[in-house]
């Protein structure tokens, strides 16, 4: 009996243990994303800073103005999930509620694949095929611009978008759908009217996950978009905050200016991130009864 | 007595693959009555309501032959619009289901399906609809609540007032009581017995009391058999299958 006690004890300790791991690991990146990201900020002054339109971080006049890489990771996620969300939903609708078993079945393994692609997989076949594409087809001097990464991105975050989506309208009472259906409503009337409202705060889970990964992508975005320090526009070259950090890491000087930068960078993208999540939660469960 | 047949079955057999659930039954349903379905679990009176307005169709193992006439139209053929029919025969399940939504948008679902937006339409039918299964004064001043606060008896009839709301010409009701407390079961049986002025009901249910109390015709169900049916107080005081006597002397069940 005691040492069923101990271990009960014990084990509890081993749970509080591992829960504490992530949180802790939280507080840590946070507390040291504000110490290593505010001295740039505050040198370069933050309203320099947040809404300069120049970047030359190797100039001798030096210019750290981060606005055109805000607002090209703002333009790639909303691109990415104005195509993303139709396509996503839609197609967990179709796994979840339309598609006979044997070819959901089929489908289902595909996308979780999609999950599994490295980024820069992704990258490289954007960059081999997709960004050639953009320009034959637009006739443009060089594919690599916003929209090629818009729409790498939105294969990205189809997969996320997919399974949480699917899941939760699977998680969808069948009496919800029987008695839609015992007033006369056609299934498809019903997985409209019923299922996917029902189903609504998953699905808003699915499109917080894919907003957060288009955002926080790197690796692809950096092969097809250009990555010129340019204000965005759908045919320009861009560079989006984490291709800005991730292309300039690699030479700054230690305690120099731009490396500081970066790490601001690192902190803006950090709380954007928050936003976004918080934000859209907000804005898409409102008139959510409760 | 005008007993007007509203739904008639004919040699109707369903299997759900191999199995046959039901096997071979003739029934005849009157208009503005109430029929109440019994036998122990599985003998195929759920079953047989469900095939009334093709809600088995929802299960892609089951097949179906013989005959169901609703007003002298087999409703098995293939050609049948099935929401059409549904909106006819309307349906309450056994647990009470309302969609997570507001009271109103509950009660409004089935007319605004059917192409009814207009406000002022809305709003009279549901008041009429709540009235109509008796919930009208509990609920009045918080129609735009979520429906998932109500309690299992008040979410019971705020389904029947919704299947109302499409003005049926039949109710089934497959166990409607059975997850609800003896008050709240007290106070849909006293709504049955209104409801059949204007409605036809079929009920399924597992309490022979019930059936005894409220039904004006029984139907007894063994292992996918109709055993025996007739008016209510005849089937209860003079059984004339020994089976029929033993379930409702409670020898089995």
């Amino acid at each position: 009996m005691k040492v069923k006690q101990q271990v009960e004890r014990i084990m509890n300790a081993v749970f509080l243990l591992c829960g504490m791991v992530s949180i802790a690991a939280v507080a840590l990146i946070t507390l040291y994303m504000i110490w290593a990201g505010l001295p740039a900020i505050i040198e370069v002054g933050p309203v320099d800073f947040l809404f300069g339109t120049v970047w030359k971080s190797t100039a001798a006049d030096p210019k750290f103005g981060i606005l055109p890489f805000i607002l090209t990771s703002v333009w790639g996620m909303v691109g990415a999930l104005l195509l993303g969300v139709p396509v996503g939903v839609l197609t967990a609708v179709f796994l979840a509620k339309l598609a006979p078993e044997k070819l959901a079945n089929l489908v289902r393994p595909a996308v979780e694949l999609l999950a599994g692609i490295p980024s820069v997989v992704y990258g490289l076949i954007g960059m081999i095929v997709l960004v050639p594409a953009v320009m034959d087809f637009f006739k443009l001097k060089s594919g690599s611009n916003l929209f090629s990464a818009i729409l790498v991105l939105t294969i990205m975050v189809l997969p996320n978008i997919i399974s949480v989506s699917e899941t939760a309208l699977r998680a969808v009472p069948k009496e919800y759908e029987e008695a839609s259906l015992g007033l006369g409503a056609t299934w498809i009337e019903t997985v409209f009217r019923v299922s996917i409202p029902a189903a609504r705060s998953g699905i808003v889970a699915g499109i917080v996950l894919g907003a957060g990964r288009a955002v926080g992508e790197a690796m692809a975005v950096m092969m097809v978009a250009g990555n010129v320090a340019n204000m965005p526009g759908l045919f320009k070259s861009v560079r989006f905050l984490t291709t800005a950090v991730a292309s300039e890491m690699s030479y700054a000087a230690d305690g120099s200016l731009q490396k500081q930068a970066l790490f601001s960078i690192g902190l803006v993208l950090f709380v954007f991130i928050m936003l976004i999540n918080w934000g859209l939660h907000k804005f898409l469960k409102r008139g959510e009864d409760q | 007595m005008s007993n007007n047949i509203i739904l008639q079955a004919k040699d109707l057999h369903l299997y759900y693959g191999q199995t046959e659930a039901l096997k071979g039954i003739d029934f005849e349903i009157q208009e503005k009555k109430i029929t109440a379905l019994i036998g122990p679990s599985g003998c195929g009176k759920s079953t047989f309501l469900k095939t009334l307005n093709r809600m088995n169709d929802l299960i892609p193992s089951v097949s179906i032959t013989g005959e169901v006439l609703f007003q002298g139209k087999n409703i098995l053929e293939k050609d049948v619009d099935v929401t059409q029919l549904r909106r006819q025969i309307g349906m309450v399940f056994q647990k009470p289901n309302p969609f997570p939504m507001s009271i109103y948008d509950n009660i409004a679902y089935g007319p605004r399906l059917h192409g009814n937006h207009s406000r002022s339409e809305l709003d009279e039918l549901v008041e009429r609809s709540l009235r109509g299964a008796a919930l009208w004064d509990e609920v009045k001043d918080r129609l735009k609540k979520s429906a998932m606060g109500l309690s299992g008896g008040q979410q019971q009839r705020l389904c029947i007032a919704r299947a109302l709301a499409v003005q049926p010409d039949v109710l089934l009701m497959d166990e409607p009581t059975s997850a609800l407390d003896p008050g709240s079961t007290l106070r849909i049986e006293d709504l049955m017995a209104d409801l059949k002025k204007d409605y036809t009901v079929v009920i399924v249910t597992h309490n022979m009391q019930q059936a005894a109390r409220i039904s004006d015709q029984t139907a007894f169900f063994l292992t996918g058999n109709l055993v025996e049916y007739g008016n209510t107080g005849d089937l209860f005081a003079n059984p004339k299958d020994k089976k029929t006597e033993d379930y409702i002397t409670g020898r089995f069940g």
